[in-house]
């Protein structure tokens, strides 16, 4: 990889720090929640008779539960997408040196 | 109990039932039971056709190359990814990137399609976010609608003779952006307001998911053009063989 793609990279990486960041800190009061926990409250206010129908087949039982199933689904992505990136990265090695 | 005292028990009333009984929300997929049945059958049908292409154009595109299985996997995974990262927002809630911009520019939208849904089964099945009940609503928004955006985006850009990576940005940012569109269209359509019907409701919900994910978007527009820049360093043949690199000689 070139120089100046890699300097490229870094700087949108920081790019996208910056945009998940800065929120946080002009948001001090707010807790962040999910956006689909207030689309619940608005359909209730649209149509306070509503009631789910269905209940999720497995309900992680808390928020630390949830976190680490949700570790687990970034991790899985990340191990599969790391490992094609090394046997990419190695093969345009050794192809670059026979070359 | 005195005045103070009532305020601070009906407080931690409602905290109890905020925490408690409310589900424990994860980001922005429409939650399960949260759409009446008519809608779920209707959305999940729509699905069908776009899933059925989908399996087909990736057989394909697989049998025909099978050094692509790789970048495809890695392209699923990306998607895994993304869709597991809840991301604060400018209106003080979170939400989470959708991930298949990426496999539409490269794949299509029809494997897209596969990609979605499976991520989608992941996380309804074990996180009990989203849902079953309400799959083939969210299926269509994240894994059909979007992607068809994104592809449509990043053809239309790179006809315009538009730079590639401009394209790609845009493709994933606005694909995913459109996703929480549909979300809106999908729950304004079930849920009318009674002063003002569907479309007060829809810009109701899209004040919710659009407004929220507008930076994430853009998120997901850099992560996409950086994920394409290392896979133009170490796989620049798949690449041609998916068509990009020819594309890019064609704009440059």
């Amino acid at each position: 990889m070139k120089l100046s793609k890699k300097k490229l990279i870094i700087i949108l990486l920081v790019l996208c720090v910056l945009i998940a960041t800065v929120p946080l800190l002009m948001n001090r009061e707010s807790e962040f929640g999910g956006a689909d926990g207030q689309a619940e409250d608005l359909i209730s206010e649209i149509n306070p008779d509503y009631e789910a129908w269905a209940d999720p087949v497995m309900e992680p039982p808390g928020g630390e539960t949830e976190s680490l199933l949700f570790c687990l689904q970034a991790a899985l992505g990340a191990g599969v997408f790391g490992y094609g990136l090394g046997v990419l990265r190695e093969r345009s090695r050794k192809e670059s040196k026979s070359a | 109990m005195s005045k103070r005292q009532k305020l601070v028990f009906r407080a931690s009333i409602l905290v109890a039932l905020s925490l408690g009984i409310a589900p424990v929300t994860s980001a922005m997929h429409i939650m399960e039971g949260y759409l009446p049945l008519s809608y779920c059958v209707m959305w999940g049908v729509l699905c069908l056709p776009f899933l059925v292409y989908g399996v087909f154009s990736i057989k394909k595109q697989l049998k025909d190359n099978r050094r692509l299985l790789l970048i495809f996997a890695m392209v699923g995974a990306y998607a895994f990814v993304l869709s597991a990262l809840k991301i604060p927002s400018v209106t003080g809630s979170s939400s989470h990137p959708t991930g298949t911009g990426l496999s539409a520019i490269l794949f299509g939208p029809g494997a897209t399609a596969l990609i979605g849904i499976i991520v989608l089964l992941f996380q309804a099945i074990l996180l009990a976010h989203g849902g079953l009940t309400t799959l083939g609503a969210n299926t269509f928004s994240m894994a059909i609608a979007g992607p068809i955006v994104s592809f449509l985006i990043y053809k239309l850009v790179l006809k315009c003779k538009g730079s590639r990576y401009v394209a790609i940005f845009l493709a994933a940012s606005l694909g995913d952006l459109f996703t929480y569109v549909v979300t809106s269209l999908q729950l304004g359509l079930a849920f009318p307001s009674t002063d003002g019907g569907v479309f007060t409701s829809i810009g109701k919900f899209m004040g919710v998911f659009a407004v929220t994910q507008i930076p994430l978007a853009i998120i997901e527009g850099i992560l996409t053009v950086i994920v394409v820049i290392a896979l133009e360093s170490f796989a620049k043949t798949e690449l041609e063989d998916l068509g990009f690199g020819r594309k890019v000689r064609e704009v440059e």
